[in-house]
């Protein structure tokens, strides 16, 4: 084969692998991706059984720790809408009412349960990460 | 008041640095040097490509024949860069000579 | 003094915009002295940003609270170290970082190049300046880090507990010493490609500024891991968070940089993604500065949640774009005449090297910014987690340490059947041995992913070894050298090719240590009281009694109260004894009472590590203080206006109370193997980046050169 098909044939193997490849990243970041709702998006419409990522704020004076189990309420950044929570698992450093927080888990019954250890709390200040647990 | 004093001064100050070459002129070797000094890292580069080679020949890495085909090549390109520098230096001579 | 500060900041600003635009009239004219009143007008933009630098810094030192950042980020008990370090834990004073590394950087490189490269430096000097004002004008216009308060507050908020760590202070300055420093060779690749000279020579005088970039990145990244492990209570060392991921994608496509000149140095090939590659770092290397600033992943629906997030993408836009239109109207200027000859060469294996660290950079792209992809495509705003990242990236991990291991070994051109044979014998063998040895005697093979990446660890080490015996035996034939004579001299002469593999070496050995603790690691999550015991891998380990003290921080820190625990760990013979605990800082909320204030702020974990070569065992505990609550409100309503010193007295009570009361704490216990060489593997790519970077004395290369010049005046005399 001369030289110049030779790259020819090279350079339509490497596009194709990259165009595989490509496909298998999106298709298996979107089967393996979690939603981010607010309260009120799972109030209004939640498919039972189906995990989702509740992002909002912890409401003042809703946070009740009784041994290993944490219950708290979240609400809408900017609403009023809230949901109970429980939770059980690590809790991150900078949990605290009023702070913006992400917990995986289901709907169950009114009340969000959620996953062990998926508490995650964001730091107040901008220049601190927020990941705390696993 | 501070803030206002501040800038006039510091303005004044860059002004004095940045306006003197375009006050006195630049006066220097010329362009020769310039294209000298890339020429330069551009001959230290190829060296060590040939010492390189020779490193690789030495440890087993290039086979005699191998290392005969680079090397010869790595040294034309050498004297050829070697050459352009012996252009630029040859009327400095000629000049100092005459 | 402010004034002083924010003057320095304005004139910089201008003097930056008449570098600029000098440096280009230059450039256009043919007026050097132009090109050298620009040049000397970045000199200038150096000494305001250090003047700048040292106001802020003074007023930092003195506590002096008309500054709003010292207000707000310092305090009058802030340690000395925290107070030096606290300008960069504000976004105005990490601006003011960058502008001050950004015009120190590029001083350095235009004085060095000030009489070479004639053509080229006046635009990089525009660029460079562009840049330098690009930071400028955010402050001059935005984000003023000199800003005053009118009644400046008696005493500071303090540094954010959290923060408070070395290595979290240094861990900025070090990332934005590797920003900045990849944008001296961005702006003379833009500058090469505008006067269309694209041959080596940018490359060669911005090379040694790219490798110390690289070299205070890495070392930035891993600043930031080991604090992660160390300070943070869940015990991981990465956790694909987008802050994380921000600084490691420049460095990814930084380090296909450094290797790809390779290429154009030695055969001018690879011209179109060397210039590409450097565009790319240099924007990701805004996009990390400006992502950890701007808060638009963390909290997705506040795009302009910081006031400077639309200025900075509109820059990246820029660079982006104008990059990219230059590059393509310089393709011509960028065709190599050589082409790769075979599959099996050092070209190509570089050119492979290119696409799976631009691989591995974009797939973490995708999945840190999957959350406005997601939304952008399907409405619907989801997001993935580190289970994901981690099962993308480690195929082309692996293929990364496999490419480490070979790329070494292949000659440039094309590669000879028997000396390729000859090459890896030794390497293969080894790793085979590796291979039975792990699958026979340990269990490495219930990850098979780890079990691979131990093998290539050992073809890594193993190639490395066998450059380092051979050089040696060749530089001992010839100089009859000792050994360890003959090993230092080889290191010393050929410091690129020696420091090059040992970085090699220390990336294998850091592999080897994320292989092995994040595939065998054993976390153990309990609820205890004193006296109780649980296992956690092999340790079996018992609560053996609260601790709680007043004004005593070991951690150095300032926390006025400390809780945690005694523990005893047991593995076989030995014993060990570890004291995780957790401070608890004042909060400065109004609204809590004097004494509950102290056990309502923030709280960090002190975990406690016993840090070993075979196995890290790493602890933390999560008191309890909810039953000290009824105390302490009782406490507030009781002694609201009691003196310090007697309040002082009703929360030393309190906290005894914790000691005697002793309620159940969770505990988290991880025994992790192999984790410390995660760091000492960091610690030998820093090394041998460093022994790349030193400079060869000159004298030595003189005498080299003289005897090559001897030889080759023979070869021309006799052309």
């Amino acid at each position: 084969m001369d030289p110049r098909r030779k790259r020819k044939l090279r350079l339509f193997v490497a596009l194709s692998a990259a165009v595989l490849l490509a496909g298998a990243l999106v298709y298996t970041s979107f089967s393996a991706s979690t939603q981010a709702k607010e309260p009120s998006d799972l109030l209004a419409a939640a498919e039972p059984g189906r995990s989702y990522e509740l992002t909002g704020k912890v409401v003042d004076d809703s946070v009740d720790r009784d041994g290993e189990r944490l219950t708290f309420r979240i609400r809408d950044r900017d609403g009023r809408e809230s949901l109970p929570v429980t939770y059980s698992g690590v809790v991150p450093d900078p949990f605290r009412e009023g702070r913006e927080v992400i917990v995986s888990g289901e709907l169950k019954q009114g009340t969000f349960v959620a996953e062990r250890d998926s508490l995650i709390t964001k730091c107040p200040s901008k220049f601190t990460k927020d990941e705390q647990s696993a | 008041m501070e803030y206002g004093l501040a800038v006039v001064v510091l303005l004044a100050l860059v002004a004095v640095v940045v306006l003197r070459p375009l006050v006195l002129g630049v006066g220097d070797e010329g362009g020769d040097s310039a294209t000298r000094e890339e020429l330069e890292a551009a001959k230290e580069a190829k060296y060590r490509e040939i010492r390189d080679a020779q490193l690789d020949l030495e440890m087993g890495k290039l086979s005699k024949e191998d290392h005969r085909a680079v090397d010869r090549e790595l040294r034309a390109e050498a004297i050829e860069i070697l050459k352009r520098i012996d252009e630029i230096d040859a009327p400095a001579e000629r000049s100092s000579e005459a | 003094m402010a004034g002083l500060g924010s003057a320095c900041l304005l004139v910089g600003l201008l003097t930056a915009l008449y570098a600029a635009g000098a440096s280009v009239y230059g450039a256009r004219a043919g007026s050097r002295a132009a090109v050298a009143s620009g040049r000397r007008a970045i000199y200038c933009v150096a000494g305001l940003m250090v003047t700048a630098t040292v106001v802020l810094q003074s007023a930092f030192l003195r506590s002096d609270f008309s500054f709003q950042l010292v207000a707000e980020g310092s305090s009058t008990d802030t340690p000395t170290f925290y107070k030096f370090t606290a300008m960069w834990a504000t976004q105005d004073g990490s601006l003011l970082l960058w502008a001050l590394l950004m015009s120190l950087f590029s001083s350095a490189v235009l004085f060095a190049t000030r009489r070479s490269l004639r053509d080229i430096a006046p635009w990089a000097t525009a660029v460079l300046a562009l840049v330098a004002g690009f930071f400028l004008l955010l402050m001059v216009a935005w984000e003023n880090p000199f800003t005053t308060l009118a009644s400046p507050p008696a005493e500071g908020a303090g540094l954010n507990p959290l923060l408070r760590h070395p290595a979290m202070m240094i861990h900025p300055p070090m990332l934005y010493t590797g920003y900045v420093g990849f944008s001296i060779p961005f702006a003379f690749a833009i500058g090469a490609l505008i006067v269309r000279q694209t041959g080596a020579d940018w490359i060669r005088a911005t090379r040694r500024f790219a490798l110390i970039a690289w070299t205070f990145l890495a070392a930035g990244i891993m600043l930031g891991a080991l604090w992660s492990y160390a300070e943070l209570g869940w015990g991981g060392y990465w956790a694909w968070d987008p802050v994380e991921n921000a600084s490691l994608m420049p460095w990814l496509v930084g380090t296909a940089f450094i290797h790809s000149i390779m290429v154009q140095e030695k055969r001018g090939m690879l011209k179109v993604w060397n210039v590409s590659l450097i565009v790319a770092t240099f924007v990701l290397a805004l996009l990390g500065t400006f992502l950890v600033r701007s808060g638009i992943l963390d909290s997705i629906h506040a795009f302009g949640a910081s006031t400077i997030g639309k200025q900075f993408l509109t820059f990246i836009a820029i660079a982006i774009l104008g990059s990219t239109a230059l590059i393509v109207s310089r393709l011509d200027d960028l065709r190599s005449r050589a082409k790769l000859d075979s599959l099996m060469s050092r070209e190509a294996f570089f050119l492979v090297n290119n696409l799976v660290l631009v691989g591995l950079c974009v797939v973490i792209f995708w999945g840190t910014f999957f959350p406005l992809i997601s939304e952008a495509l399907s409405g619907e705003e989801a997001s993935v987690g580190p289970p994901w990242f981690n099962r993308v990236t480690t195929p082309l991990a692996l293929v990364l340490v496999a490419l480490a291991a070979i790329g070494p070994m292949v000659p440039w051109r094309r590669a000879s059947r028997s000396g390729l044979m000859r090459s890896f014998r030794l390497p293969i063998s080894v790793m085979a041995v590796t291979l039975v040895a792990l699958v026979a005697f340990t269990d490495s093979a219930d990850s098979p992913p780890a079990l691979v990446m131990f093998c290539f660890v050992a073809l890594v080490l193993t190639v490395v070894a066998q450059e380092l015996a051979r050089g040696t035996a060749a530089r001992r034939t010839i100089a009859g050298d000792p050994w360890p004579r003959a090993l230092g001299q080889l290191i010393a002469r050929n410091r690129r090719r020696y420091g090059g593999y040992l970085v090699h070496a220390g990336i294998a050995v850091l592999f080897l240590g994320v292989a092995a603790s994040s595939a065998f690691d054993q976390q153990t999550d309990v609820r205890l009281s004193p006296g109780e015991s649980f296992e956690a891998g092999g340790y079996d380990i018992t609560y053996v009694r609260p601790t709680a003290e007043v004004g005593r921080d070991t951690s150095g820190t300032g926390a006025p109260i400390v809780f945690g625990a005694v523990l005893r760990a047991r593995r076989g013979d030995a014993v060990q004894t570890l004291h995780p605990s957790r401070n608890f800082y004042p909060s400065q909320n109004a609204e809590a009472g004097p004494i509950g204030r102290f056990f309502e702020g923030e709280a960090t974990s002190e975990v406690d590590v016993r840090w070993g070569l075979r196995r890290d065992l790493w602890t933390a505990v999560r008191p309890d203080i909810a039953e000290l609550e009824p105390a302490i409100r009782e406490a507030d309503a009781k002694f609201a206006d009691a003196g310090d010193d007697v309040q002082a007295i009703v929360i030393a009570a309190i906290v005894e109370r914790y000691r005697e009361q002793a309620p159940p704490a969770s505990f988290r216990a991880i025994d992790s193997p192999l984790v410390s060489w995660i760091w000492i593997g960091g610690a030998i790519m820093i090394l041998g980046a460093l022994i790349a970077i030193w400079p060869s004395p000159e004298a030595r290369m003189r005498r080299v050169t003289s005897i090559y010049a001897a030889k080759l005046g023979k070869e021309l005399s006799s052309a």
